[in-house]
């Protein structure tokens, strides 16, 4: 059984898109985009993967501070950075195919994100 | 000016036993767009995880698609024994490995089933599903299940496969082998199929990688991506070679698939020839308390489980990437430029588990 040795690396917002042209210039492919919920804040790992070695970048924003897309390098982009937005309500900018919230579709709005109250909490 | 038109297509089509959507721009038959839709059975399985107890989410877990589903929870957990530094025993790693086989077995037959079934050789979809049924059988004489095992848990698996049955698995296995042969000689030489199939749905190769296309979708380009060369379970004990082919297009995926069969009768046979005696799981104590990003090979590609503990018993947060969603990208680019009559054959060639995606 063999474990795979992964790095996590922070970001910040501003250099976000920096970093995602050097991945794409080295020939990475795009693993995934995830949020998490941490306190007041979001985490965003954008994943990446070149002949097995996983890497991964982190950037920390507030609830209501906009990300800038990378689907102007990773054309794929545009379903994680959807669903970002419709499971999280985090404002994503410049995605090149924006549902505007229409992608998935929910009973609560942003069931993920901060505030949510789910069927059966109390608020 | 060839006047353009939208057509929807699905979320309910006859191809489609679950819902996807396609809007597609026409210009008299020829597809020039297509913008998907998902979203529609959307069930938010991951917030479960703040209301189960990490060993009890394994059962969620396995529940996120009904094909794959051994595999889901074997993903999570290796993910949850990484981050807690346990070391399971190394039967139990084998038997994991045998068991995400055969469910290979199960599915790739399931597809070439519902493929044939899509391209109306009704006799071919039979045949395949009739040998899925032997695979089923023995998931079920050795887990209890047919498709939701259970049979993974945090620390090991919960049954184990007595010598005897082993060895009658791996006599079995030839039998089994020789029906598929039969069955995929029909898939891959049969005139009316490659007819149906060749040059429909074309992804460059160059396309399949930097889209972010995974399992028979890219190595059916070109793209020998295959997660389990990256020695999970017991994979790194195993010999094998990615399976691939060149041409990109519905025919390529297809034989990726039917070649896999083979791949996966052979390690279940080298898994089977090199299980060591020994206990099959051990006791977990405490809470997960990290985070990981615990990666493996699905039917449909690379699976991603994102974990993270916070040291207690409710997990902070479960991210599963399912291959289908990443595949979507994919798809998008396979379809432009298709004739309106290919679009149902090209959707089904990417094997869509929407079940999954929409976990």
């Amino acid at each position: 059984m063999k474990y795979e040795a992964q790095t996590t690396t922070l970001v910040e917002v501003g250099r976000l898109i920096g970093r995602v042209e050097q991945f794409r210039s080295d020939g990475c492919r795009l693993v995934q985009i995830s949020a998490t919920k941490n306190g007041e804040m979001y985490e965003i790992n954008y994943s990446f993967d070149k002949d097995y070695k996983f890497e991964n970048i982190r950037i920390t924003i507030p609830i209501d501070q906009e990300v800038p897309s990378i689907s102007g390098m990773y054309w794929g982009a545009f379903v994680y950075e959807n669903e970002m937005h419709d499971l999280f309500g985090i404002q994503v900018k410049g995605i090149n195919i924006d549902y505007k919230g229409n992608l998935i579709k929910t009973t609560i709005k942003y069931p993920f994100g901060a505030g949510a109250v789910l069927k059966g909490e109390k608020p | 000016m060839t006047q353009r038109i939208v057509i929807p297509f699905g979320p309910q089509h006859p191809v489609l036993p679950e819902p996807i959507h396609f809007d597609l721009v026409l210009e008299d038959e020829h597809v020039v767009e297509a913008l998907p839709t998902i979203g529609y059975v959307h069930r938010g399985l991951e917030r479960l995880i703040e209301k189960r107890e990490y060993p009890e989410y394994v059962y969620i877990v396995e529940r996120t698609c009904g094909i794959c589903s051994f595999i889901h929870s074997l993903t999570y957990c290796q993910g949850i024994e990484q981050i807690m530094g346990i070391e399971v025993p190394e039967r139990a790693h084998f038997l994991r490995t045998i068991w995400s086989e055969y469910s290979r077995l199960h599915s790739h037959l399931l597809w070439l089933g519902c493929f044939a079934d899509g391209i109306g050789f009704e006799n071919l979809f039979m045949g395949a599903w009739r040998i899925r049924e032997s695979i089923l059988d023995v998931l079920e004489q050795t887990t209890g299940g047919r498709v939701i095992q259970s049979s993974c848990k945090v620390g090991g698996v919960r049954r184990d496969i007595s010598a005897e049955k082993l060895d009658q698995m791996a006599r079995d296995l030839d039998g089994i082998q020789k029906e598929i042969e039969d069955l995929t000689t029909v898939f891959l030489q049969d005139d009316s199929i490659r007819h149906r199939l060749k040059n429909v749905g074309v992804l460059s190769k160059e396309d399949a990688y930097h889209l972010g296309a995974v399992g028979p979708t890219a190595r059916g380009s070109g793209v020998a991506i295959d997660l389990r060369q990256t020695g999970y379970a017991a994979y790194d004990k195993l010999h094998f070679e990615a399976v691939t082919e060149k041409d990109g297009d519905c025919y390529a995926r297809c034989a990726v698939r039917a070649r896999e069969l083979f791949t996966s009768i052979d390690l279940i046979k080298q898994a089977i020839a090199k299980i060591p005696e020994g206990p099959v799981d051990i006791k977990v104590t405490g809470a997960p308390n990290g985070e990981y990003f615990s990666r493996s090979e699905q039917p449909r590609g690379e699976l991603v489980h994102y974990l993270r503990g916070n040291g207690t018993k409710f997990l902070a947060r479960s991210r599963i990437r399912t291959p289908t969603l990443t595949n979507v990208p994919p798809l998008v680019k396979m379809i432009q430029g298709c004739e309106l009559a290919d679009v149902p054959v090209i959707i089904l060639s990417i094997d869509p588990c929407i079940g999954c995606m929409e976990r």
